[in-house]
């Protein structure tokens, strides 16, 4: 590999940064939403996987890629109402229930693809849509202009979070839920209904970045294949100081560590094992975490039930 | 009495907590259209609860709300803001993370708004500002505010919703001497614009300096209504602070034992960092009592903290038996002695769902008998409790169950029960009677005079003065944390005591 250029190398491993942080971008950003209104949602893993498996099972029956990401996206909402039942309205505590998402979502997930007959071929999933013109730059084209439309919808989805959260009257509310809800309560608004309805539509959004795993990603369902991104999306809220762009910006990051590691093991001689490479988004998670620690700028009331 | 002159009446308002617990019982205030009324009574004499059920946050048990001449029921803060009531919480109900602007438009509008109106929301609030002499930036984040600049917000939403009525929840306790002349400024010019203020307190100089009319409650019934004009300082402190007399429960000595504590130039500051105890220098002596009177907040909380090592001082020296302690942790001044009957007992003196037993030897589970090798020996433990629960005449089942469910009074023969039994060089009893019927404070006081007797330095510290004259040798009156000045413990002093009590010295 001496005569070796970098310049297809890098295109490779910067087209796939994106495609990447697609599932972290929507799980974070869902999570962002229950967040702010002071809903901790770790159990973002079991979630994804029930999303991923959700999609997928409806792919096998039949039904069109974007039926079957919307399919995700109502499953991922009947989750959402669970958990926010138990935590808001039960006040029972949100991280033990998250923990119980998560091994629910393994669990259950596992135990319908054996059960059920899934076949082994895989699903159609949905190509890439390479943006006329655009896509024929050379270097950029291939990065910014030829991906899946999941891929691009991460765009308008940082977007409409930005615009809820910061120019609706909703997301004022959602805002003050997390940060101080005594003062909600005082205004006359329903601190439960609001967090309960923000856990709701995160748990959706969360669900759809699972289901991008099964319907753009990989053509198939394999236990446990959300492999850590939803704790990577806990990660990433934090690293993105609880703001949709900059949720977006360290999503971008930990698409590119998966990139470069997928890519570092395709040439990877022996020297140094895979499994380095492999376990470098991991690594990533922890760095970021000791580095940014502290939680000044979470929600005041992140994890607290509301009682007035 | 014309009607219409009167903005608000609430009649024979009675409210009963499940539980039992009575914070009002038949109380009736009439307020003027545009004066500025004060309601004065002690901490837990049913002030908050009357102006939240006026605020609808509670319900009244009994008793009817006229409004404007109206009959109304407020069943929540909502409806109260329609009938143009605003309060001014003393927490403060603002987003520390939200501009001013959007604190105001706070669940103002339907979820699916889309927030365009922002900029007539903060020219309106500058207008606001302007006309009632209440500067605000509109876009300045509620946290980037100074605790007084943060009322201002409080005052103008309620204001900008057209609130005419406003009340005040202890608005001043939490701004600085500074602040708070300007709040008093500030008060006058809302009743100049028309703005009606009930304004809550247990503050007396602020009381003389700002309202037109007083009401006192205590107890949880009303004592009276005065017009400031015609009162002054001692006349309200009798009506607030007076009480059943207690009989003088043991004579007032002299000449008792050799110094045992020294307190020399002790300062420290409370918890939000302002100097709440100044440069307080006294000493108390083996077998005798040492009441500190004075109107709540006056520095005796921090003052208590500080002795007991709970609270680090700024400066000064506290010495017990001529050995210095002000650097000491709790632990080191308890086994120096000192024995300490805090005033919130739920936070400091016990621990709620624990029992009876464990309570009682939370200072000694360490030590023989009561463990051995790390093991509590229950036995021994409950043995101890059962003699001292006995002695002190603890209505309970047994000394196992949880000590939360026992009534404050009994809950507080334990606390003085434990701290007593140590036969303490110095004990630090703030509040002793808060929460306790009659029956049972005399019961206390006579212990507390037994302990006396054994040669215990004391200090009582209370806001009731009729506790302090029952028991102490010497009275100490704390003011705007220092002491205003020294008695002998006899009742011939009460008129002086009130006086000296409703002035701050440090203003």
């Amino acid at each position: 590999m001496e005569d070796f250029s970098l310049y297809v190398p890098l295109i490779t491993v910067l087209a796939a940064t994106w495609r990447m942080a697609t599932p972290i971008i929507f799980a974070a950003i869902g999570a962002m939403f229950s967040e702010k209104a002071g809903v901790l949602n770790i159990g973002l893993e079991g979630i994804m996987l029930i999303g991923a498996f959700s999609g997928f099972a409806a792919a096998v029956h039949g039904a069109p890629i974007f039926v079957a990401f919307v399919f995700a996206l109502l499953v991922g909402a009947v989750a959402g109402a669970i958990f926010g039942y138990l935590t808001v309205y039960l006040k029972t505590n949100q991280i033990v229930v998250g923990a119980a998402f998560n091994l629910l979502g393994l669990g259950i997930t596992g135990f319908l693809y054996r059960v059920g007959d899934f076949g082994s071929s895989g699903i159609k999933i949905s190509n890439p849509i390479s943006i006329p013109f655009l896509a024929d730059i050379p270097f950029v084209g291939p990065i910014l202009f030829q991906h899946t439309p999941m891929v691009y919808l991460t765009l308008p989805l940082v977007f409409m979070a930005f615009f809820v959260l910061y120019r609706t009257a909703y997301g004022l509310n959602l805002r003050a839920a997390g940060d101080y809800p005594n003062a909600l309560a005082a205004a006359g608004q329903s601190v439960n209904l609001h967090r309960f309805s923000a856990v709701v539509l995160g748990c959706s959004i969360v669900s759809v970045g699972g289901a991008f795993l099964t319907l753009s990603y990989t053509n198939q369902f394999v236990e446990g294949i959300v492999s850590g991104r939803g704790f990577m999306a806990l990660a990433v809220i934090v690293f993105g100081r609880w703001t949709p762009l900059g949720i977006f910006g360290a999503s971008l990051l930990f698409g590119l560590f998966f990139a470069l590691q997928l890519f570092l093991q395709t040439i990877s001689d022996a020297a140094i094992p895979y499994q380095a490479f492999q376990a470098m988004p991991y690594v990533l998670t922890i760095v970021v975490l000791v580095l940014v620690g502290g939680r000044s700028n979470a929600p005041k009331f992140l994890t607290v039930p509301f009682q007035r | 009495m014309s009607k219409h002159s009167n903005i608000l009446e609430m009649r024979n308002i009675s409210k009963r907590f499940p539980g039992g617990v009575v914070a009002n019982n038949d109380v009736t205030i009439e307020v003027r259209q545009g004066e500025v009324h004060c309601l004065l009574g002690e901490n837990g004499a049913g002030k908050s609860v009357l102006m939240s059920i006026l605020y609808g946050l509670h319900h009244a048990s009994d008793g009817e709300i006229f409004l404007r001449g109206e009959k109304v029921k407020i069943a929540s803060p909502k409806e109260a803001r329609n009938l143009r009531i605003g309060m001014v919480h003393q927490h403060f109900m603002l987003v520390p993370t939200l501009t001013v602007a959007q604190n105001v438009i706070l669940g103002q509008y339907p979820a699916g708004t889309v927030l365009n109106m922002i900029p007539e929301v903060s020219q309106k609030l500058v207008e606001l500002g302007r006309r009632f002499k209440l500067p605000v930036d509109p876009g300045a984040l509620v946290m980037d505010l100074t605790v007084g600049e943060q009322q201002r917000v409080e005052i103008i939403k309620a204001l900008y919703h057209g609130a005419d009525l406003l009340i005040f929840d202890e608005p001043t306790a939490v701004l600085t001497p500074k602040e708070i002349a300007g709040f008093l400024d500030f008060v006058r010019h809302l009743r100049d614009e028309g703005i009606t203020s009930i304004f809550i307190t247990h503050k007396l100089d602020e009381v003389i300096a700002v309202a037109d009319r007083i009401t006192v409650l205590r107890d949880a019934r009303k004592i009276g209504t005065v017009l400031a004009a015609e009162t002054d300082p001692s006349e309200l402190a009798r009506m607030m602070v007076g009480r059943d007399v207690l009989m003088k429960l043991g004579d007032v000595r002299h000449d008792v034992g050799e110094v045992v504590v020294k307190i020399n130039g002790l300062s420290a500051n409370n918890s939000r960092g302002l100097e709440a105890l100044s440069d307080v220098s006294f000493d108390v002596r083996a077998g005798e009592i040492v009441g500190i009177a004075g109107v709540s907040g006056n520095g005796q909380s921090e003052l208590c903290l500080a002795l007991t090592g709970l609270l680090e001082s700024t400066s000064g020296s506290i010495q017990i038996d001529g050995e210095e302690i002000a650097r000491l942790l709790p632990r080191g001044v308890a086994e120096k002695g000192v024995a300490h009957v805090p005033e919130d007992r739920h936070k400091l003196g016990v621990i709620l769902p624990f029992s009876i037993s464990e309570n009682m030897v939370i200072h000694q589970f360490r030590k023989e008998p009561f463990s051995k090798m790390g093991r509590l020996l229950k036995k021994n433990i409950s043995e101890y409790s059962r003699a001292l629960t006995t002695e002190y005449r603890v209505r309970m089942r047994d000394t196992e169950q949880p000590i939360g469910d026992l009534s404050g009074g009994n809950q507080q023969k334990v606390v003085v029960a434990r701290e007593l039994a140590r036969n303490p060089r110095f004990a630090v009893i703030n509040q002793l009677t808060r929460g306790v019927d009659i029956g049972a404070i005399e019961f206390l006081l006579k212990k507390i005079l037994e302990a006396r007797n054994k040669g215990t330095a004391i200090l009582l510290v209370s806001t009731e003065l009729e506790e302090l004259f029952a028991v102490c040798d010497r009275i100490l009156v704390m003011s705007g944390g220092r002491i205003a000045g020294e008695f002998d413990g006899g009742r011939e002093n009460l008129e002086e005591i009130g006086m000296l009590m409703a002035t701050d010295v440090a203003s």
